[in-house]
């Protein structure tokens, strides 16, 4: 059946490049723009997503309930309580995993599909089962990963996987930029990633220790509505994803001071 | 070439490290990619130069086989400097002087 509902699949291959971050922070934005969003939690061995939106005391069931038929949907989910918008679906026992199938995975967003209108899966890392059930239940992708030669390596194997899989449409998302590094050339730039990846960018994501502040307390940066560089970073991604059109951020632009100058006058390319 | 690789270059100091990061990721992607590994790729370099040899003069030190990739596409360049051609006096690679007549 066809059905409007976008199911995304949120995937990286390494691990802790900014994956679950990621998903609960355009979960949040996608919802304070009035879409019904629910985020999956596919990482049934080390899940986390219900860290980060504050939502770890509230689940009384999983997906695993859900599936055994002894609990109903909406039990499950878990609604956000500011952005009630949102809803997780948490992710069950790592014992899951041993009978856990695509067929189960595919069954339970097919479930989701009718009540929402987003369904962001968070992929576990790696390329293994986990993955495998993800990408099976999944339509497009994200592809997360930092500018760092193992996040990009990694991320270049998933795209493969993705692509064999007929994922499409498939964006990337370059998270952690540090606009000094790359000013000064000891970061892989934004072009060389998407060069090398040959993927269209969704968006970039600076660097903000403000990040780290916001899962301490569960609080995504998109739910409370900072300025801070990651949260506009993350509100501008949710934004394309509904089709308005914001133009990048430029890491070269941020910072005015004459060090900042000063860098980007010895960035200019000459040949 | 931005300005600061220049000025690296002229005070002989290394690379910046994102070049060195781009080119190693290059590299390693081609392969990863083909899923040939360096040494299947040596060896198919060595049969290739052997075909080639029968046919042309060459030199067995300068063939180089590579992968190269762009845009999710990876090609297999052989870059092989001809001496002559077995029959005879052909040299390919001899600069031709112009006569002036």
């Amino acid at each position: 059946m066809e059905t409007k509902t976008r199911i995304i699949l949120i995937c990286s291959g390494k691990g802790g490049v900014g994956k679950t971050t990621l998903t609960a922070n355009l979960g949040i934005s996608l919802a304070r723009q009035g879409v019904r969003t629910a985020v999956l939690d596919a990482d049934f061995g080390l899940r986390n997503l219900d860290l980060l939106l504050g939502l770890e005391n509230r689940i009384v069931y999983t997906a695993q309930e859900v599936l055994e038929e002894s609990c109903r949907l909406d039990q499950a989910l878990v609604k956000h309580k500011q952005e009630p918008n949102l809803s997780l679906l948490p992710a069950g026992n790592p014992r899951m995993l041993d009978w856990l199938k695509p067929d189960d995975m595919q069954r339970i967003v097919s479930m989701l599909t009718d009540k929402f209108d987003y369904v962001l899966i968070d992929c576990p890392a790696g390329v293994e089962d986990g993955f495998k059930n993800a990408v099976s239940a999944s339509k497009e992708a994200i592809v997360v990963t930092n500018p760092e030669v193992s996040a990009v390596r990694d991320a270049d194997r998933v795209i493969g996987l993705l692509n064999t899989h007929g994922i499409k449409p498939i964006q990337l998302v370059l998270n952690r930029v540090r606009p000094r590094m790359m000013a000064s050339q000891e970061m892989l730039s934004i072009e060389d990633v998407t060069d090398i990846l040959a993927l269209p960018l969704l968006g970039i994501v600076l660097e903000d220790e403000q990040v780290i502040v916001s899962t301490n307390r569960g609080e995504p940066l998109t739910l409370t509505g900072s300025k801070s560089p990651a949260a506009r970073c993350y509100s501008n991604i949710a934004k394309r994803m509904q089709g308005e059109e914001i133009p990048l951020i430029d890491p070269s632009k941020e910072g005015s001071g004459i060090r900042d100058k000063f860098r980007r006058l010895m960035q200019t390319k000459i040949f | 070439m931005t300005l600061r690789d220049i000025i690296n270059k002229l005070l002989g100091r290394q690379e910046s490290s994102a070049s060195t990061a781009r080119e190693r990721l290059q590299l390693v992607l081609a392969h990863d990619r083909s899923d040939l590994s360096p040494e299947l790729l040596d060896q198919m370099r060595k049969e290739i130069l052997e075909v080639v040899a029968k046919y042309v003069e060459i030199d067995l030190e300068e063939g180089a086989v590579s992968l190269e990739t762009e845009d999710r596409m990876t090609a297999l360049v052989a870059n092989l400097p001809i001496k002559r051609s077995l029959s005879g006096a052909i040299q390919v690679k001899e600069p031709v002087k112009e006569s002036s007549d």
